[in-house]
């Protein structure tokens, strides 16, 4: 207001300097992800001589003989995705929603030293507990088996599951369980009729996060799948790359259908995902 | 009321308290216990012995798994690695995290909240859909840089990021920090939400110009934050794994080995499970060692 034209420049030179840099990011971000969306329409010549360009003449085969299952196997990855995503999801919130609400809600002598010992988990990377695991794994026979790869990964998120929960059922308000106290119901009884339904923004949190985790885990299908009708979709990526060799067009087809899930996912559960990721961070 | 007082009520009572629990806490301690404690309890004692992961565990090895490992220039090479990755999250893409959601934190900024949904939207592909793309991107025959390169000086000979050994890291760093430097953004954005516009606002009226504003009220109130950022990038920068397997395997010649990959190399694919352990063990204690001197430096910080 009072700088004049100096601070109508300064304003100029600031915005000019944030436009460039995010028009540079988006630029980053935006050219690959155009790039393979219009290459899988793309000959191979096509994608050598007018990488940039849009696809002419437009080649939908790629795409085509994925989504009939000709080529690849699009849909089996993807169904094996889905299946492991469901049972880790389900199995997540039953076993971290009870153990969160007991560690929050119930007083007993232990409680605070189980909750520690939860939180080791969040210490280490799974690698480390990697090779026992598989072999306990091979012991118990679930090697190339679907829970092989949903226990483990239940077990790992955890930790940080329990945090989520265990944080925001401790706020809800003691006088309503006094309420359905009074009702003649135990903590059993208030955890299933009061603190579930009020949870349900958590719960989504949660379980979206835990969603996510299992879509695009990798380390574990690797270790635990040997038979590639059971692959998970990055696996089904990666084996799709080492079959087609140099198809770059076909891989390139079958990298954009495997992206669509996770980006929708995101389009509308963004809220939760966010949430998720930041509330332990910016709380401390 | 008065039937609790009686001792059979409270052992009654305390019965089913403790049955409750079981039933509550019960199958998610077995599950985590089973699958992650006994594991990494294994991990330390295999660590100690020489051992192919069948039969019995008989040649006790002492520390030699250890003292071969650190020895080991493959190893070595990996450890730089994951360190280097540090440093460069810390120097290139926290700063530039930084930088981004103080420009799109606010709505008054046209297109902030596009940007702020665009620049989260590497960090939830897979890593292995961004490992396989980029190294489309990188491909030397088909790929885009080469494809760029070839429109500026037809009939060159491209160049293969990931084909050499001396490049092969930097490049992977770039998608590194491609992938993982809108998470922090987006981490920033709500610790910055939580700061109230008041004092901005009254730091202004006082004179204070945009940087000073910035520096001296934004910044100091993001520190929590901005620690555990710092905190996170850490962590994961010492395991990383998935991004490197699928942009060519930390190969050629260990160009991109980390710790992990080697792990799975050494103690997986050549079913060394003692040797591989004692590789496990190693990152935990480097993981551990990293959060203690992390928190220490902290607390002195903050008792200064």
């Amino acid at each position: 207001m009072s700088g004049g034209i100096e601070s109508t420049r300064t304003k100029l030179l600031g915005n000019i300097y944030r436009y460039t840099l995010t028009g540079l990011v988006t630029l980053l971000i935006a050219v690959p992800l155009y790039v393979a969306v219009t290459g899988g329409f793309k000959s191979l010549g096509q994608l050598q001589t007018m990488p940039m360009g849009l696809p002419f003449p437009f080649e939908g085969k790629q795409y085509a003989d994925i989504l009939s299952g000709a080529v690849g196997s699009f849909w089996v990855d993807m169904g094996n995705s889905l299946l492991v995503a469901i049972l880790s999801v389900g199995i997540n919130l039953a076993l971290c929603a009870s153990a969160a609400f007991a560690l929050a809600r119930i007083r007993f002598r232990l409680s605070g030293a189980i909750y520690n010992y939860f939180l080791i988990g969040l210490l280490f990377p799974l690698a480390v507990a990697i090779l026992p695991l598989y072999l306990q794994l091979r012991t118990i026979g679930l090697v190339n088996t679907y829970w092989g790869v949903i226990l483990p990964q239940v077990a790992f998120q955890m930790p940080w599951n329990l945090v989520l929960l265990r944080g925001f059922f401790k706020s809800i308000p003691r006088d309503l369980e006094d309420a359905v106290a009074i009702d003649g119901y135990g903590p059993l009884g208030f955890f299933y009729y009061a603190v579930i339904p009020l949870s349900t923004p958590i719960l989504a949190t949660v379980g979206i996060l835990a969603l996510v985790a299992s879509w695009n885990n990798f380390f574990l299908p690797l270790l635990v799948f040997n038979d590639s009708s059971k692959f998970t979709l990055p696996m089904g990526v990666m084996d799709f790359m080492g079959q087609h060799g140099a198809k770059w067009n076909e891989i390139l087809a079958f990298l954009t259908l495997a992206m669509i899930p996770a980006v929708v996912l995101f389009v509308i559960a963004q809220k939760y995902i966010v949430a998720g990721l930041t509330s332990g961070a910016v709380k401390g | 009321m008065q039937g609790s007082t009686t001792p059979t009520a409270q052992l009654r009572r305390r019965q089913a308290k403790f049955f409750t629990l079981l039933l509550l806490i019960g199958p998610a301690f077995v599950v985590f216990t089973l699958l992650i404690i006994v594991p990494v309890i294994q991990a330390a004692e295999y660590s100690l012995f020489k051992w192919n992961g069948l039969g019995p565990l008989t040649q006790f090895n002492g520390l030699r798994n250890f003292t071969l490992l650190l020895r080991d220039l493959i190893f070595q090479k990996a450890l730089l690695h994951n360190l280097l990755i540090i440093v460069f999250s810390l120097l290139v893409e926290l700063p530039l995290a930084l930088l981004l959601a103080l420009i799109v934190r606010r709505g008054t900024f046209k297109l902030a909240v596009f940007f702020r949904t665009f620049f989260f939207l590497p960090f939830v592909l897979s890593e292995v859909i961004t490992g396989v793309l980029w190294s489309y991107i990188y491909n030397p025959q088909y790929g885009l840089i080469n494809s760029i390169i070839h429109l500026f000086a037809p009939g060159s000979t491209g160049i293969a990021p990931l084909g050499s050994p001396t490049s092969v890291f930097w490049a992977v760093l770039v998608v590194i920090i491609w992938k993982y430097f809108g998470l922090h953004m987006t981490i920033y954005i709500a610790g910055l939400q939580g700061i109230p516009v008041e004092l901005e606002e009254a730091a202004r009226i006082d004179g204070a110009s945009n940087g000073q504003v910035t520096r001296l009220i934004v910044l100091p109130l993001l520190a929590t934050t901005i620690q555990i950022t710092i905190f996170f990038s850490i962590i994961g920068s010492l395991q990383i794994f998935d991004l490197i397997w699928a942009m060519g395997r930390g190969d050629p010649v260990n160009g991109a080995e980390t710790m992990v990959t080697y792990l799975y190399k050494y103690g997986f694919q050549r079913f060394n499970m003692g040797y591989g352990s004692s590789v496990a063990v190693a990152i935990f204690v480097i993981c551990l060692a990293f959060s203690v001197v992390y928190q220490r430096l902290l607390l002195r910080g903050e008792r200064e």
